[in-house]
């Protein structure tokens, strides 16, 4: 349902992201992996049609985003990083300006609202400003804004960032249950929310992609690798200095 | 346009027209404009001293001056705050076009204005107490301010679409504003003209005829030309394009 191909970012002389490939089916779940500014939130801002491409195609549901990009849009939900919010709206008033945008109005946005309300736990705050939400709050407004239209594609840019444990485990949770009739793809710095949540994971560094596969696969690529975790750090480059084997 | 198109631009329209109500922004600025058109008409142009009650010299005289200022207060809000927000990746990876986010932030300004500028409608029931003065230029004087208005707040929207600073935004803009409004005044463009060695002058000319001033002035004095009325359409148009390019650039 997700079909990248040979995706190019430049900024300026930088490569961000260097000849990316990859493919999500339905009812997969795809872990995007990689260290900070590896290319992740560049790749996933591509996908979802923010970022114009120096090069490659992405297509949605057989439909591409260079040349429908509304059409595509329709298909897809998108938590971007941190979680933006209109500072000034309520949270229900956020949810229903985004189902209009989704094309949902009268009975059909009252009530993808009060399904959204429920399935993120947000009725207690649905007249509440945004501003005045707690961070974990903020977040599940913007995820629900994400599949209100109960989307095919869901993109999720660090959905589990500031959220208390159990929090992280609902939405964990929520994403492996979404997974069985969606595609998607979420990317997290988490290791052991790979394991918990997908079905498969991408690792990428410095803007390429350096492993692919189910995360048992990825832990039989660096012999003797007992975690994800190790194999994370022998297979990326750490900026913080000693390079590992590449 | 299609339904759909229609649809977007209302929504985006509504959320950004209840944003005004929502802060102070709205009611500071309403309250800014009606003391300033209301005092400048009264105190300095002293309308009730006066024999005739023409609102041309003594009230609409003043809105480009006025209008300099507050367009921009209201406008720097438009893409600046979605910059700041981040909310611009949101809106820009829903299925909106940029365009009918554009329009329909647009008109939320436009219509904010439309509400200011009809509050200053008791200066006008002043004059026809007073005396018995020809609807048309006050008409024309009213279409010409609000197309003043329109034209400050577009290129508002185009510097907020390259800025996530609402105070960059609001300085540049009035800057610009204010210059495109002196390269039109006689009395600047005569000095300038002066100055400048002989056959020069047509530069100077064309340089001021690119002034709202002129525009409007010819308007308010009830003479209703479609050219003047084009005039500031077609800056409209422009700003409202490059406003389109803006958000483009930061979406590299």
């Amino acid at each position: 349902m997700i079909q990248v191909k040979n995706l190019i970012k430049v900024f300026g002389t930088k490569v961000a992201v260097d000849d990316v490939s990859f493919s999500v089916e339905k009812g997969e779940v795809l872990g995007f992996l990689g260290p900070n500014g590896a290319g992740k939130s560049t790749t996933m801002r591509m996908v979802t049609g923010y970022f114009r491409p120096t090069s490659g195609s992405v297509s949605l549901c057989g439909v591409d985003m260079l040349e429908e990009p509304e059409l595509a849009k329709q298909r897809l939900g998108y938590l971007p990083e941190n979680a933006p919010l209109y500072s000034d709206m309520t949270v229900a008033s956020f949810l229903g300006f985004c189902a209009e945008l989704r094309g949902l109005h009268g009975a059909d946005r009252t009530r993808a609202i009060d399904r959204v309300l429920d399935l993120c736990f947000l009725d207690s705050v649905r007249n509440q400003s945004v501003d005045t939400l707690s961070k974990g709050y903020r977040h599940r407004t913007c995820f629900a804004q994400s599949i209100i239209h109960d989307p095919d594609v869901l993109i999720l840019d660090e959905p589990t960032d500031g959220l208390d444990p159990n929090q992280k485990h609902e939405v964990r949770g929520m994403i492996k249950r979404m997974g069985q009739n969606k595609a998607i793809i979420f990317s997290t710095h988490i290791l052991e929310e790979v394991e918990a949540a997908c079905s498969r994971a991408i690792i990428i560094d410095r803007g390429k992609v350096v492993a692919d596969g189910t995360p048992e696969s990825l832990k039989k690529l660096v012999p003797g690798a007992n975690s994800l975790d190790e194999v994370f750090r022998s297979i990326t480059n750490s900026d913080t200095g000693a390079k590992k084997a590449a | 346009m299609s339904n759909r198109d229609i649809q977007n631009t209302l929504a985006v329209f509504k959320r950004e027209f209840m944003a005004y109500f929502n802060s102070p922004v709205f009611y500071v600025i309403v309250v800014i404009f009606l003391l300033a058109t209301n005092g400048f008409t009264f105190f300095f142009s002293r309308l009730l001293d006066s024999d005739d009650v023409s609102l041309a010299t003594r009230f609409f005289v003043w809105h480009p001056w006025i209008y300099t200022v507050l367009a921009p207060a209201v406008g720097m809000r438009l893409w600046s705050e979605e910059h700041r927000l981040g909310t611009i990746e949101l809106l820009m990876t829903m299925p909106v076009s940029p365009w009918q986010a554009i329009l329909g932030k647009f008109l939320a300004a436009a219509v904010i204005w439309l509400i200011g500028l009809a509050l200053t409608f008791p200066i006008v029931a002043t004059v026809v107490y007073l005396g018995d003065p020809d609807s048309g230029p006050i008409i024309s004087g009213y279409v010409a301010s609000y197309l003043y208005a329109m034209a400050c707040l577009a290129v508002t929207s185009a510097i907020s679409a390259f800025t996530r600073s609402q105070v960059v935004c609001f300085i540049i803009s009035v800057a610009f504003c204010l210059v495109i409004a002196l390269i039109g005044d006689p009395g600047l463009t005569q000095t300038v003209v002066n100055a400048v060695p002989n056959g020069m002058e047509f530069v100077v000319r064309f340089i001021s005829y690119f002034s709202f001033m002129d525009h409007f002035f010819e308007m308010t004095k009830g003479i209703f030309v479609l050219r003047d009325v084009l005039y500031f359409v077609s800056v409209i148009v422009v700003a409202l394009l490059v406003t389109d390019l803006g958000l483009r650039s930061k979406r590299a």
